[in-house]
């Protein structure tokens, strides 16, 4: 496996290096998307997001990264749920891009419609995108995204997993951790939470697909983010980003430590991020800084009974998970850090 | 009652035309809002000179070394200097010693002022006031005083009995450590403004000189040269020096005393000039005889460590009781309860050819003689808050006032009296602006800054060192300055790193361009402090909004 460092920089030391949006002492073609002043906020102020959600967050960042991708010619489908409700109460919307919204459960079959009609068009300059939240992906959405997996439709599906129904009113999902407190799985009895061994993960399905690009990103890391979306509209086929971002509503956190607790997800190998082509994966991103889940799991109430001394076998599972994921996909930095 | 016509004609509950949310202020759910500040960065506020580092690093890091160089002199004159000299304080307070090790502020100040010498970079008097100021003592307050009074337009002269300006990083300062060419080129570069030093220039009274220049004030800094001297029960076969003497001779290259076995007698940063002097003029051995314990000598660790690299001995808890013939008598200190040295009783002894005192300096208050109004106090010189002595006009600074007696106060001192006597000159008063929040670490970020380790000037080699007055400390080059400028962490202060702007869930926030920072759009910004969490230098402050 080899690191993602295409465009990062090989240093040279710039203070900051790519660790913050942009940075004045790198030339431009290093800095983000974001921190330009010309990209294209595909959604825009004024959306009814909570403070500090990290969906509206992860969406700006892919879709208007996307948008400098192909040269702004893009249309989205989006699946039911919070970042439909939020960017999109009638009459208003936040999106100043193309974007269509159908059902719950059937984003990537309308986005595979799309394709099809642009490609009937020859209008093969026109690139599209299905987007949901984890419901609308992993339950509801799930046998149209394996169907369009299955069929290679030219669509990037990107999934902002926030690990629960936050929409309805924080329902588990089946991509809540376990031991989670949610609307439906609360912390009381001896096992408190989301059972554990329940769920699954899209991005190692969407790999037994064999489909041509599978990522996995973070609202904490944004240049790695952006270099995954644009690596993935270099691709034509169906091509699958799972994003992680921290929902302070249903997570119990902080509005202001969003990003924070997307960094830990990520630090402490709770959300591994790599990336696979045609089933395989062909890079992870290190971890920089090695934590334990607890400095993660701390900052949120949703797990604040696996601190309890009764529940301690729960956060040793979890610590369990998150190691298992640094020895699965090979995640601490061997032989020093990256300069 | 009448119903709004256009509301009427909107399906249930709607009030908006179709359209984009951006007609939805969400700014109106915030109970906190976010500020843009500049926080006074810790190696800003420790430095005794009053330098806005931090600003000249953000220029540094850029390569734009003069633009950083320019930003040094508005504060002090002698970067050059300062940068071989300086107890940097500024490191010690340093944010980035949290995460590795802190800048290397000290190495880089001394790259840009070796760069202007090179370059020949200059600063402009001011437009003439027609006032004259009268500067006693060329010392780094002098100088300094000079420097900054000529930028504000007055008309400056100073007054110094020794053949050479510097005071004490001439003669105190062995050449070692401060080189004379680098300072010898920035006197000069202070005299190209219009500068006049009157040298070998003894002052008797300040009074006469003052009537009959017809200064409008003066500056007095005439320093502390009169070294201590400890009772000490000799038999006078050997000689005992004083320590400002010792190191004075040595830079007139009169014939110098220090041969055969050498013992100083002090803890400070003196001491350790007289054994390193002395070491490299070829003595046998050299042995410093400290009061007090290893932890409580008032050397600085470094000068301390790289005099025992050099083959200096210290010897600990002793008190020098008599000299006989060659042989020097120690008592044995304990350390009491108040960590004051206590004797013991119990003796030792070591050889000597030649025993220097290095205890401390005074003031020669002779020069005050005709001021009766001039406050004195165990010998110091008192002054008030505009650092004006009980005379009309009459100012002082540097090592003769109550101060740390450091060369980079004495600068601070010199900017400071310019000011107060500016203002003197004008018939108004100099208010000190109001300093900002320091930074302290929890207020940082760090995991935005790249780990990288601190570039380390290189050291000659002892060898080297030991034989010769070369220069012990070299320099950056300009790879590594800039290198090292970059490891700055901009505390409080925003760099433009765009983090903010990228982290806003909200797009509430409009990048206005190289240079110009952000702004917030409080129509839609809810509150949420993203912005100010994931700011790596603490430059945004959540404030609550007026409910």
């Amino acid at each position: 496996m080899t690191q993602i460092s295409e465009t990062k920089q090989k240093v040279k030391f710039y203070q900051t290096g790519t660790l913050t949006a942009g940075n004045r002492l790198l030339e431009e073609g290093h800095r983000s998307v974001q921190a330009t002043v010309d990209r294209s906020n595909s959604l825009d102020c004024g959306h009814r997001a909570c403070q500090g959600c990290g969906e509206a967050l992860g969406a700006r960042f892919a879709i208007d990264a996307a948008m400098r991708a192909t040269n702004n010619q893009l249309i989205a489908a989006n699946a039911t749920g919070c970042l439909e409700v939020f960017t999109t109460p009638y009459p208003e919307t936040a999106w100043s891009i193309p974007w269509i919204h159908s059902l719950f459960g059937n984003a990537p079959a309308v986005a595979s419609g799309i394709a099809a009609a642009m490609k009937a068009k020859g209008r093969d300059d026109v690139r599209v995108i299905a987007q949901g939240g984890d419901g609308g992906t992993t339950d509801i959405g799930f046998g149209c995204l394996s169907g369009m997996f299955d069929r290679n439709d030219d669509v990037l599906y990107i999934c902002y997993n926030n690990e629960a129904y936050m929409n309805t009113g924080v329902q588990r999902s089946s991509a809540t951790p376990g031991a989670a407190r949610t609307a439906t799985t609360m912390p009381v009895g001896p096992e408190p939470g989301n059972d554990f061994a329940t769920g699954k993960s899209v991005p190692l399905i969407a790999m037994a697909h064999q489909i041509p690009y599978v990522a996995t990103a973070s609202v904490h890391d944004l240049h790695d983010l952006e270099h995954k979306v644009s690596k993935a509209m270099s691709f034509h086929g169906a091509r699958y980003i799972e994003i992680s971002v921290p929902c302070p509503l249903g997570w119990g956190s902080k509005p202001g430590d969003t990003i924070k607790i997307a960094r830990l997800a990520v630090q402490t190998g709770m959300f591994p991020l790599f990336e696979a082509e045609n089933g395989d994966v062909t890079g992870v991103t290190k971890i920089r800084q090695h934590q334990p889940v607890g400095e993660y799991l701390k900052l949120q109430r949703r797990f604040a009974h696996v601190f309890k001394k009764e529940n301690e076998d729960q956060l040793q599972a979890l610590q369990a998970i998150a190691d298992r994921n640094i020895k699965r996909f090979n995640l601490l930095p061997s032989g020093g850090e990256e300069e | 009652m009448s119903i709004d016509p256009i509301i009427q004609s909107k399906p249930f509950a709607i009030t908006l035309d179709v359209g984009t949310s951006l007609l939805n202020k969400t700014g109106t759910w915030r109970n906190e809002r976010p500020v843009y500040l500049d926080r006074l960065p810790p190696c800003n506020h420790t430095c005794p000179a009053g330098e806005n580092i931090q600003a000249w690093l953000g220029f540094a890091e850029e390569g734009d070394y003069e633009a950083a160089w320019r930003q040094i002199m508005e504060d002090n004159p002698l970067p050059a200097t300062m940068g071989r000299v300086c107890y940097h304080t500024c490191e010690g307070a340093c944010n980035r010693a949290g995460i590795d090790e802190a800048v290397g502020i000290n190495s880089v100040e001394r790259f840009l002022g070796d760069q202007a010498l090179m370059h020949g970079w200059r600063i402009d008097a001011g437009s003439p006031t027609g006032k004259k100021v009268m500067i006693v003592g060329a010392g780094p307050a002098g100088l300094s005083a000079a420097y900054h009074l000529r930028r504000l337009g007055h008309e400056v002269t100073v007054f110094d009995a020794n053949p050479q300006a510097g005071g004490m990083i001439r003669y105190g300062i062995p050449k070692y450590r401060m080189p004379r060419e680098k300072l010898r080129a920035e006197v000069a570069r202070i005299e190209a403004m219009g500068v006049k030093i009157e040298l070998n220039t003894k002052i008797e009274d300040i009074s006469t000189t003052r009537k009959e220049g017809q200064f409008d004030a003066v500056f007095m800094c005439i320093g502390a040269q009169l070294s201590r001297s400890a009772e000490i029960e000799s038999d006078g076969k050997i000689p005992i020096h004083d320590a400002a003497v010792v190191l004075r001779d040595s830079e007139l290259d009169n014939p110098n005393q220090l041969h055969g076995h050498v013992v100083i007698y002090g803890g400070g940063n003196t001491a350790m000039d007289v054994a390193r002097t002395s070491i490299r003029m070829g003595a046998i051995s050299t042995t410093v005889v400290v009061l007090e314990a290893q932890e409580d000598m008032p050397a600085h660790s470094f000068e301390r460590d790289e005099a025992i690299e050099e083959g200096a001995t210290l010897k600990y808890l002793h008190s020098i009781k008599r000299v006989n013939g060659r042989t020097v008598t120690l008592e044995k200190m304990k350390v009491s309860e108040n960590r004051w040295p206590k004797p013991t009783g119990e003796f030792d002894s070591i050889e000597a050819d030649v025993i220097v005192q290095a205890i401390g300096q005074d003031v020669d208050t002779a020069i005050l003689q005709n001021t009766p109004a001039v406050n004195l106090k165990d010998g110091i010189t008192q002054i008030n808050e505009a650092m004006c002595t009980g005379e009309d006009g009459i100012f002082a600074g540097g090592d003769m006032v109550p101060s740390q007696r450091t060369v980079t106060s004495a600068i601070g001192h010199g900017k400071k009296a310019a000011r107060n006597i500016n203002a003197y000159l004008r018939g108004e008063e100099w208010v000190a602006p109001d300093k900002h929040e320091v930074v302290t670490p929890d207020m940082l970020n760090t995991w935005y800054y790249s780990d990288a380790p601190r570039t380390v000037r290189p050291m000659l080699d002892v060898v080297r060192r030991k034989t010769g007055f070369a220069e012990v400390v070299g320099d950056l080059d300009v790879d590594n300055a800039v290198f090292e400028a970059r490891r700055c962490m901009s505390c409080g202060n925003c760099f433009e790193c765009d983090n903010c702007y990228g982290v806003c869930p909200d797009n509430a926030i409009t990048k206005l361009g190289p240079g110009n920072r952000f702004k917030f759009k409080y129509d839609y910004c809810k509150g949420c402090s993203i912005c100010a969490t994931e700011c790596p230098c603490g430059a945004i402050k959540m404030v609550p909004e007026d409910i």
